[in-house]
């Protein structure tokens, strides 16, 4: 590479974290470290009925017999649970808002320096924004509108306490409490996070969102998102994440959990830009989430990220492919640069007949960033006429880095069609000739280059969340002409 | 009159191996000027070495843009100072909408001259005009840049480019290969309807065919790194018939 190249791709690489202030506002937390009676105490100051308790207390009894997973292509020093601190909330006079009105001014300051401000833009934009800042949700807009289309969109704990029913019903049936050691952290101590449901035959009328935010020292977030549609309903979703800059990394450990129904469909888009760490390796988050989706018959589910930020990526939204006929689709875009490592990917699991699957994998590694894609296809006996088509592709930005490819196929039925496409490339010093050679600057044309290797995903966000990708890659978005 | 382009001694070369050894050429304004040499000469590593490829290393001469030391300038602002290069192998860019690169381009050149933006459906207008030009179906606008062009198209790709940016100073690096001849005078056709006054062009060109149809004022053959013979537009039709040895022979003596 010649020099001005690697100029621009240090540039590239180094840009700052924009997203890294800490916001000054008193907290009520719990002490470090975790044990029966945190939990109990968790659950008491979400005001949870005895079955929430119960779930937690049973998922907790099983991550004490379980072992953290280390098989992914990740190096990282050992987390000490006991030191983190598993439920903090900024302290409010009341259990908590009723309203945008009596949310503390100085959170909603900090969603305007996210640039998600909650009352104009999200009404411009027609977004439905659910706020979670460390462990409560903040505020939830357009709650009135959702009402009337009979949607329900609530943080988690307000589920708890105002649909049991549906909470009892769905929780844990895609994602067990003993699915796995995060995931069982996470379902002893979740404090809040997103429930949505989509009744029958109804399309949610906007876009519903959700922005998380790491704000305490030394606190790990553990939200819980729990999203049903039901028959034929249709409701697309979309998360951001952000994170002040600590030297100390914290831990996040969220569960995701999708649930279409007969005909229904769920697009879940995510841009997460969670703190990575300096340049060194020092500080971000470790980010280990479990998403998963159930597809029942004819359904769709379809999972979209932008995995920009965290020190540690570990991640892999899948689908249950359980009804006939039933798709999952995956579009990834994951960014390690610095010192960042990502091991991410996808699970299809096709279960039921003549079900369909699609990944699409664009892996960027820049710096010393190490980026995996790890994919399982699997296809059971029963599921004739399943077919997967998965594309990873890999693009490294200078020669410290580096890129892993980890599909593991399982085919047990002899009508399916799996295929399987994969590439390994580095940015071209022709590519970049050829645009600076038509007077674009080096930096302009790196951009484009990586906007345009990531395009396929792109067009799977909404519009405001494409732009906002495009930023966080460094890019301009790709004209309206042509 | 105006000079454009003035080399001197240009010496050039990769890893220490010298490709260009010693080159000299003036362009004015308002010439179209021919280099013709045979396979591994040294004509595309002068239309890069005049772009700021930074894989090629300059070693001796200078070269003179409009008065300025064009080797102390960046590829991109070459290009923003009016030079165009028009490539023997076209590049791909996957999933970088044609438009939107050209749009990018034009707007940088625009602003170099400190211009604002040009309005989308100016631009459009614009586009569709210098389509016609170049017998450019809608479809390839929408396409992204290059990929999945067939060769021919690649090359009138370029052209397009260049109608588009409308420079001070074209080079054209065998545009004419891979062309048929439908699709040949169509691009000659192009370049043709860019030349003024005020500027000028520089044809490579393996084959004497193309300037058939793109007449020189001026014929320069490269032979390993030199330019061993000028003349003017009949050395070309000299060279049709006689072939390269000649001059090769004339350069050994
Ligand atoms: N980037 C490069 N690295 C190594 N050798 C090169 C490079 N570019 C050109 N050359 C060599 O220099 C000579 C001239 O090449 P080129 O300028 O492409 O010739 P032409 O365009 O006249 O066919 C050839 O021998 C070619 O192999
Ligand atoms: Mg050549």
């Amino acid at each position: 590479m010649s020099k001005a190249t690697d100029a621009t791709i240090d540039h590239f690489v180094k840009q700052d974290y924009k997203w890294g202030f800490t916001t000054d506002i008193e907290q009520d937390s719990l002490p470090a470290g975790l044990n029966e009676d945190v939990i109990r105490a968790i659950s008491k100051k979400k005001g949870e009925p005895e079955f929430m308790l119960e779930w937690r207390l049973g998922a907790y009894r099983k991550w004490r017999g379980m072992e953290e997973p280390r098989w992914a292509n990740l190096r990282y020093p050992t987390i000490d649970y006991q030191s983190i601190v598993y439920y903090a909330a900024p302290k409010s006079k009341k259990d908590g808002p009723k309203s945008l009105a009596e949310v503390d001014p100085k959170l909603l300051e900090t969603y305007e320096k996210l640039g998600i401000p909650l009352h104009e833009r999200a009404r411009l934009a027609g977004v439905a924004v659910d706020a979670v800042f460390d462990s409560v949700s903040v505020a939830t807009t357009f709650k009135a509108q959702l009402e009337k289309a009979g949607v329900i969109f609530c943080p988690f704990s307000e589920a708890v306490r105002e649909h049991p029913e549906l909470v009892k019903k769905y929780l844990g049936t895609v994602v067990p409490p003993g699915d796995n050691f995060f995931a069982s952290l996470n379902s002893a101590v979740f404090s809040d996070g997103s429930f949505c449901f989509v009744p029958k035959g109804v399309r949610c009328p906007m876009e519903l969102s959700t922005y998380f935010r790491i704000n305490a020292a030394n606190t790990g977030q553990f939200e819980r998102t729990l999203i049903v549609a039901e028959e034929g309903a249709y409701v697309s979703y979309l998360e951001g994440c952000t994170a002040p800059m600590r030297d100390t990394n914290q831990l996040h450990a969220a569960v995701v959990e999708l649930i279409a129904l007969e005909g229904a469909e769920i697009k879940y888009s995510t841009v997460q830009n969670w703190y990575p760490g300096d340049e060194n390796g020092v500080g971000g988050i470790y980010n280990f989430v479990t998403k998963r989706g159930k597809a029942m018959r004819r359904a769709k589910i379809s999972w979209t990220q932008v995995e920009t930020g965290s020190a540690i990526t570990w991640k892999y939204p899948s689908v249950i492919l359980q009804g006939d006929d039933s798709v999952g689709e995956f579009y990834s875009v994951a960014l390690s640069n610095m010192r960042q490592q990502a091991d991410t990917g996808t699970k299809m699991i096709h279960l039921g007949k003549n079900t369909r699957s699609t990944i699409v994998s664009k892996g960027i590694s820049a710096g010393h960033g190490q980026n995996s894609y790890r994919g399982h296809v699997r296809v059971a006996r029963g599921a004739d006429g399943a077919r997967n088509f998965s594309q990873c592709d890999s693009l490294l930005v200078g020669d410290k880095c580096g890129a892993h490819t980890f599909p593991y196929i399982d085919v047990q039925n002899p009508t399916a069609v799996v295929e399987h496409e994969a590439s390994t490339s580095k940015i071209g010093e022709d590519q970049i000739f050829y645009l600076t050679a038509r007077g674009i600057e080096l930096q302009d044309a790196v951009n484009m280059i990586v906007n345009g290797y990531c395009k396929e995903v792109f067009r799977q966000l909404p519009m405001e969340f494409a732009v906002e990708a495009q930023k966080l890659l460094g890019v301009s978005l790709e004209g309206s002409v042509g | 009159m105006d000079t454009l382009l003035e080399i001197k001694g240009l010496r050039a070369g990769v890893e220490g191996r010298e490709i260009l050894k010693g080159i000299d050429l003036v362009i004015r304004a308002g010439e179209t000027h021919a280099i013709m040499g045979p396979n591994g000469s040294g004509k595309s590593t002068l239309s890069q070495v005049l772009m700021g490829r930074h894989d090629y290393e300059v070693t001796g001469g200078s070269v003179t843009y409009l008065g300025k030391d064009l080797l102390e300038l960046e590829t991109h602002e070459r290009a923003l100072e009016g030079i165009f290069l028009a490539f023997q192998y076209p590049i791909e860019i996957p999933g970088v909408n044609n438009v939107y690169f050209l749009k990018a381009a034009y707007n940088a050149l625009r602003k170099h001259r400190g211009e604002p933006e040009i309005d989308a459906m100016d631009f459009l207008a614009m586009v569709k005009e210098k389509a016609r030009l170049l017998e450019f179906e809608d479809d390839f606008l929408r396409r992204s840049v290059n990929e999945g062009f067939s060769g021919g198209e690649k090359k009138r790709n370029e052209i397009f480019q260049m109608a588009m940016l409308d420079p001070r100073l074209a080079v054209l690096d065998e545009t004419d290969s891979g062309l048929d001849i439908d699709a040949l005078k169509i691009v000659a056709h192009g370049v043709n309807s860019l030349r003024r006054k005020d500027n000028g062009f520089l044809v490579i060109t393996h084959y004497q065919r193309l300037l058939n149809y793109i007449v020189p004022d001026f014929v320069h053959v490269l032979v390993d790194g030199r330019i061993v013979r000028s003349g003017g537009k009949e050395l070309a039709l000299e060279l049709e018939e006689r072939g390269y040895e000649c001059v090769e022979q004339h350069a050994a003596a």
